[in-house]
């Protein structure tokens, strides 16, 4: 290599190096200006209608707030649950619970009680026994308070509130919620205490179907035969253990919301707990219509235990002549 | 008449929460009790990220009202929901019909039975002539003082906008104009560029709209 090679070929590399660091800022500002645009595309949301359909259909996020269900913007359901609330529950509650009274004072106007046909004996049956009492006794009292409660939460803005003072109805109002609340559990005992001590007895029988077949009595004039339940009272059974247990256990459900249940579930289970217990509810309204005024001498059973003898000869004849089998034993 | 509203625009939160905790020296809200919160969605996605302060709404047809078993709320001139603690029996039907979950609840009884609801009253107070007691039970009532609710007024980006409908309509359109909506606004944006034009164009709005003072 001559001496003038290794010169120039210096020059080329001075030339080369010179070009890089004229090049090096301007490759440098141009790397700073892709940053900043990506930083901007990254910053920028760029909310699109999509985004406002997801957030109209209720899609979760991320919140610093710890309430339950705060981290979706806009829950759905609830507009559903105030429509099938105040729509349908409450006017169809309403009908319900006065179509049941309508019919009970029509079929009394028109039938009138079911009068014992043959005069008393004085003779007495125990039909319950007090431990029978004491649990039907029980859990009526609560369910007339629990109906009271929960109609008063249901009803009552709409007659009590115009005419309290406000103080007094907001203080009748959180009596109403904490009896309701507190009394609740304690039903709930009450009906599976009942359940379980009746059972054997609500098996259906066909002496049932025949009892079914006649209407109970009302279509004809022979009473049909019944033993220690008729019929209807196994039907009346059967009512508390599917729409009783129903109404009992959705209310605990909402009455312990300290397990995390979401307001979706709350929502649920207000609906089945107040579609059940107004049906329960106007059911018990029959039920208590037949055991008083309905039907003479039939209130004294659940009362003092004990039953005329022409009354159960009458109307649970079967039962009756085993009752009577039994004591010539 | 003027008719409160709040509007946060999605394009400003920048999820600092300052909304929130302005709320909460406002009106000396109790433990566990949030008025205002901040929600992300599609959060840490590159441009999805969207971010939304949000509390009571005061709805025209306010499910809770509707709802209500007491019947404590009751609607203001201002157009404002606001209610009314002494009839509040906390039975939380407000919250399960409520869209935007606003309605809290102290935990004070056993079995997780709840306080008196709380809300967001607007900084409007609530039905007490005291304004001692107002203060304890419902929290600040500003805009007695002819202050607007204190969340929007420390918003650092100003996302949050409060006051009245018209006002704030007015400030959020001209923004929505800024950005590059045809119609005045009036109609929804036209998707005629390609996605990286559109993001630089949403860039160059953002940019723009900082320098604003509305």
């Amino acid at each position: 290599m001559t001496a003038k090679q290794s010169e120039m070929s210096l020059k080329a590399c001075l030339i080369l190096l010179l070009v890089a660091l004229m090049a090096l800022p301007v490759s440098a500002s141009a790397q700073q200006g892709a940053d900043a645009r990506r930083e901007a595309f990254q910053s920028m949301p760029g909310t699109q209608p999509d985004f406002w359909r997801d957030a109209a259909q209720g899609v979760s996020g991320r919140t610093q707030s710890n309430s339950p269900g705060a981290d979706t913007l806009i829950m759905v359901e609830g507009e559903r649950w105030r429509e099938i609330r105040n729509h349908w529950i409450s006017p169809g509650g309403a009908i319900a619970l006065g179509g049941s009274l309508g019919a009970i004072t029509l079929f009394y106007l028109l039938v009138g009680q079911v009068k014992l046909e043959h005069p008393r004996t004085g003779r007495k049956i125990e039909r319950w026994t007090r431990w029978d009492r004491v649990i039907h006794w029980y859990v009526a009292s609560l369910f007339i308070i629990l109906g009271i409660t929960g109609l008063s939460i249901l009803y009552a803005k709409w007659f009590l509130m115009p005419i309290l003072p406000t103080s007094v109805w907001g203080a009748f109002m959180n009596a109403a919620k904490n009896i309701h609340n507190y009394l609740g559990p304690l039903f709930a005992l009450g009906v599976l205490a009942m359940i379980i001590k009746w059972l054997k007895h609500n098996f259906f029988t066909m002496t049932d179907l025949k009892w079914f077949a006649k209407g109970g009595g009302i279509i004809g004039k022979a009473h049909p035969s019944a033993g220690y339940l008729n019929g209807g009272e196994k039907v009346w059974y059967w009512i508390i253990v599917t729409v009783g247990l129903t109404v009992v256990v959705s209310g605990l459900v909402l009455d312990f919301p300290n397990f995390g249940q979401t307001r979706e579930t709350m929502q649920l289970f207000l609906i089945i707990h107040a579609v059940a217990s107004l049906i329960l509810m106007a059911a018990a309204f029959g039920h208590i219509y037949i055991g008083t005024l309905g039907t003479e001498g039939a209130f004294e059973g659940m009362k003092t235990g004990y039953v005329d003898e022409s009354w159960a000869k009458q109307h649970h004849d079967l039962w009756y002549d085993a009752v009577k089998e039994k004591s010539k034993n | 008449m003027a008719r409160m509203k709040f509007l946060c625009d999605s394009e400003r939160c920048i999820e600092c929460n300052g909304c929130v905790t302005a709320c909460k020296n406002a009106n000396e809200t109790e433990w566990g009790i949030q008025r205002r919160r901040v929600v992300t969605l599609d959060d840490g996605e590159i441009g999805k990220e969207v971010s939304i302060s949000v509390a009571c709404m005061h709805c025209s047809d306010a499910p809770c009202m509707a709802v209500c078993p007491t019947d404590c709320f009751y609607p203001t001139e201002d157009g404002l929901i606001l209610h009314n603690k002494d009839a509040c029996i906390g039975c939380g039907y407000c919250l399960y019909a409520c869209p935007f979950g606003a309605p809290q609840f102290p935990k004070q009884g056993a079995f997780g039975a709840r306080g008196k609801m709380d809300k967001c009253t607007f900084c409007a107070g609530g039905p007490e002539s005291d304004p001692v007691i107002e203060q304890q039970k419902y929290g600040a009532n500003r805009l007695r003082e002819g202050k607007l609710p204190l969340c929007a007024e420390m918003c650092s980006t100003k996302a949050l906008l409060a006051g009245d409908a018209a006002q704030v309509a007015d400030i959020f359109r001209e923004r929505v104009v800024y950005r590059g909506h045809r119609n005045s606004a009036w109609s929804s944006v036209e998707h005629e560029a390609a996605e990286s034009e559109q993001l630089a164009q949403n860039a160059a709005d953002l940019a723009y709209d900082a320098t604003q003072s509305v």
